[in-house]
């Protein structure tokens, strides 16, 4: 990315999981409107997280506009009260603090990066999706949310063959409308891109669990792609690595 | 290099936008119920795909190599409770070690 764009980005965007999403299209040969795409729909958090957030601002629109800049994931987390109650000092000053640190350490990262040698060789490659793994594990507060994580999940390692990079993780946002399926039995859940299939629909074998909750089927779906389980799934061998 | 800057200048752009648009346009409302939810299960469903094709995805083939090993040390961390630092370390490093 040269040594000023990322700097640049971190000044402007202040947004980790969106800047590496980026890097990571960019580098694989994505084109301009996957990167963009991508970055802003894993920034789309921040929609709701700043509606729950809105009542901790004060002043008029300009102002509330800067301070909501410095609004990230683990300050508005940690400045959370309960409900949609916030410490604006805490969300904004930890904010502010996480911005200086960030953007001086991507500086840091720019300049002194290379002395780190092959970044493979260090297992940075797999410390990006460890990272996620572990924001997206703190954003797991329902059932549903784990069904639109399996799902996203899913959905993005079967188009990886298939897709132009930066795709699959765009296309993963489909299983964000299991949400609209929330009040009825989503069985269907489970089934690929499906998303109303009637409450009959579930007919598979019978679960000696308790079905009282209707959302409880859905966490159970044997999607392999399963990021928040540690353990690898055999199925994803069905793709062996290919030659070049 | 001017593609990088494009994408800098966009991204930024709609960041900003995305950020202020709950502080600024509602002092103390939510989104209506449906667009509210599907909008809570972006940030999963789009972080959930970038761990699976980020630790799975090899171009264009889905691959199991030493990069699932730290994934999955990771979520053994995660598991415990370890800091966010801690999970991202320990995923290096297993990575690290199972290619020397």
């Amino acid at each position: 990315m040269g040594s000023l764009a990322p700097v640049a980005m971190s000044a402007t965007t202040f947004a980790g999981s969106a800047q590496f999403a980026v890097a990571s299209i960019l580098s694989a040969g994505g084109t301009v409107a996957a990167a963009v795409l991508a970055a802003v729909l894993l920034n789309g958090r921040y929609v709701p997280m700043g509606f729950a957030a809105a009542r901790a601002f004060e002043g008029g629109p300009l102002r509330r506009l800067l301070e909501s800049q410095f609004v990230v994931d683990e300050a508005w987390a940690l400045s959370n009260r309960g409900g949609r109650r916030f410490d604006r000092r805490l969300l904004v000053g930890a904010g502010l603090l996480l911005y200086v640190a960030w953007v001086g350490g991507t500086a840091l990262g720019v300049v002194a990066g290379s002395a780190l040698g092959d970044p493979e060789a260090l297992g940075l490659d797999a410390a990006f999706p460890a990272l996620f793994l572990a924001l997206l594990v703190s954003q797991l507060r329902s059932r549903t949310g784990a069904a639109a994580a399996l799902l996203g999940a899913a959905l993005a390692l079967a188009l990886v063959p298939i897709a132009p990079a930066g795709v699959p993780v765009i296309a993963a946002t489909a299983a964000t409308l299991v949400g609209l399926a929330r009040p009825f039995p989503k069985r269907d859940a489970e089934a690929h891109g499906a998303r109303s299939a009637p409450p009959e629909a579930r007919t598979a074998e019978p679960r000696p669990a308790a079905r009282h909750e209707a959302s409880d089927r859905t966490t159970t779906s044997p999607h392999p792609g399963d990021p928040a389980s540690p353990a690898p799934d055999p199925a994803r061998s069905a793709s062996p690595r290919e030659g070049p | 290099m001017t593609t990088v800057w494009l994408v800098v200048a966009l991204v930024g752009l709609a960041t900003v936008a995305i950020k202020a648009s709950g502080p600024v346009l509602a002092a103390d409302r939510r989104l209506p119920g449906p667009l509210g939810r599907v909008v809570d299960l972006l940030a999963p469903a789009v972080l959930a795909a970038l761990v699976a094709t980020q630790a799975f995805g090899d171009g264009k083939a889905v691959v199991i190599d030493e990069r699932a090993a730290g994934i999955a040390v990771a979520g053994v961390a995660v598991a415990l409770r370890a800091p966010i630092l801690v999970v991202v370390a320990a995923a290096a490093a297993t990575t690290a070690l199972l290619r020397l």
